[in-house]
């Protein structure tokens, strides 16, 4: 469970986070909507601490992310986190993307790391191309491998960020249906997305975020459908 | 200049010895390199770390190399050293000075490089749990080294060039040190220095495309 309690975050003199509650259950499927700036992208970050927060308070398995004593690597470890930017390590082949982190950090043998990756890859329709290196690799195909190589941490969180944000068009249908199949495996998810037929399809329930207000939380059907607050019918109505 | 006649025997006989020198030269330069390599991957993970002493220790370091003439380093190894009771051998301060000179020039490089490195690669490492070591070392590291790889190729060709320096603190094992004394018993002196040139082109000419052909199997992305 991922509980997020009157968090406030500013970047200088600009606050971007302003006291977000939020509660993510195991096995839940969270999107996350609003427009540019409004935030979404610093709350993942901070939810597996790469940011520091000024207030408030984020739980992973009632396990402080920020408190000091909390080991943050191998909080890590336990949530993955897929960006915008496909980020592959492109001095490594994707099965070497992929083992890297299992290997490193998690000590394991490069036969069992190998044996998990190569589970993954296949997973996420990649399995052919473990000896390649990313530069070879379409869009698509390299954010996918990112997402293979979080999940052969084998994540109980993942997060992500407008992963199809950088994809050309055509690209983007194969990863979200990788997202689709993580989901009905029952994966938990928190997803930023700008897909909102996939987010409607997918989501228990769907988060609009405005100025770093979590201004409605609900499911999609009442999102999508019938929005109670003013600022979500306006952004809906002009991303349609 | 016209009575001068060249005696080109005398010279090619003492091949095996400028040879020999040849050898000793391409040591320290390889010994200084990777010295210097070591040292400048420690400044690049200093004036990362933030730390105010180690940057600012790092940066010394690297002004100095970069802008005192290298046979200053080389004569502060030896000399400079002496005065603190620190005697280094011609070797050793050969091969000192060379390692502060490459050191200093491989810093500004690596960091150049780093700059062809978005910071979202070692983000993207310390998400998957790596701590902040192991993603410069696992995921930044190796990329640096292969957008300073030129560079590197050209100071490894400096450092060979600047062994010759050793001559002014008494190096005598090197292919200058070999040159200057079979010169100073033979006044043979355009064919041994003409020679011993060649014999420094054709090593740098080595080194450089030995280093083409390493970047060609070690960087295959
Ligand atoms: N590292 C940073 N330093 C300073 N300002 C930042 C930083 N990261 C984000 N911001 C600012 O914080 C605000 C919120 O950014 P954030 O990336 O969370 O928005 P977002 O909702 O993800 O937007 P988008 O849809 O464009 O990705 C923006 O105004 C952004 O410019
Ligand atoms: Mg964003």
């Amino acid at each position: 469970m991922i509980e997020i309690e009157n968090v406030r975050k500013s970047f200088g003199p600009l606050e971007v986070l302003k006291g977000i509650d939020l509660t993510v259950e195991k096995g839940e499927v969270l999107t996350v909507i609003g427009g540019s700036g409004s935030g979404k992208s610093t709350l993942l970050t901070c939810i597996n601490g790469l940011e520091p927060i000024d207030t408030g308070r984020i739980l992973v398995d009632g396990t402080h992310v920020h408190a000091k004593s909390t080991d943050i690597n191998k909080l890590r470890c336990k949530i993955g986190i897929v960006f915008q930017q496909f980020n592959a390590f492109p001095h490594l082949t994707v099965l070497e993307n992929v083992t890297l982190a299992p290997r490193k950090v998690k000590k394991m043998g490069r036969a069992e790391a190998e044996e998990i990756a190569i589970k993954q890859l296949n997973h996420v329709g990649l399995g052919e191309k473990r000896d390649v290196y990313p530069s070879r690799l379409s869009g698509g195909q390299q954010q996918r491998m990112a997402i293979a190589r979080a999940l052969a941490m084998s994540p109980d969180y993942m997060l992500f960020d407008e992963v199809t944000s950088a994809l050309d068009p055509q690209l983007v249908g194969e990863v979200l249906d990788t997202l689709k199949m993580l989901a009905d495996d029952g994966m938990t998810m928190i997803l930023v997305t700008h897909e909102m037929s996939f987010a409607r399809d997918v989501s228990d329930r769907v988060a609009f975020f405005h100025k770093g207000v979590m201004a409605e939380i609900g499911p999609p059907e009442q999102i999508f459908g019938d929005p109670q607050n003013e600022e979500t019918r306006q952004f809906l109505s002009n991303v349609r | 200049m016209f009575n001068y006649t060249f005696h080109w025997n005398q010279a090619l006989r003492s091949l095996p010895q400028l040879l020999e020198g040849a050898l000793v030269t391409l040591e320290i330069a390889v010994l200084s390199m990777v010295i210097g390599m070591v040292i400048a991957v420690f400044f690049t993970l200093f004036r990362l770390s933030g730390n105010r002493y180690l940057n600012a220790f790092a940066v010394s370091w690297i002004e100095i190399a970069r802008n005192t003439p290298a046979l200053f380093q080389i004569y502060m190894a030896h000399f400079g050293l002496g005065s603190f009771g620190i005697h280094l051998s011609p070797y050793a301060a050969l091969l000192a000075g060379i390692a502060f000179n490459n050191a200093g020039y491989l810093s500004e490089n690596f960091r150049g490089a780093l700059k062809a490195i978005p910071d979202t690669q070692s983000r993207a490492g310390r998400s998957l749990g790596m701590t902040w070591l192991q993603s410069f070392r696992l995921i930044v590291m190796p990329q640096m080294f292969r957008v300073a790889f030129l560079p590197m190729t050209n100071q490894m060709v400096w450092a060979i060039l600047m062994t010759s320096l050793g001559v002014t603190v008494g190096m005598s094992t090197d292919l200058a040190g070999i040159t200057q004394a079979l010169n100073a018993r033979s006044f043979r002196t355009f064919e041994f220095f003409a020679i011993a040139a060649v014999i420094y082109y054709i090593i740098a000419k080595i080194v450089t495309l030995g280093a083409r052909l390493l970047a060609a199997r070690m960087f295959r992305y």
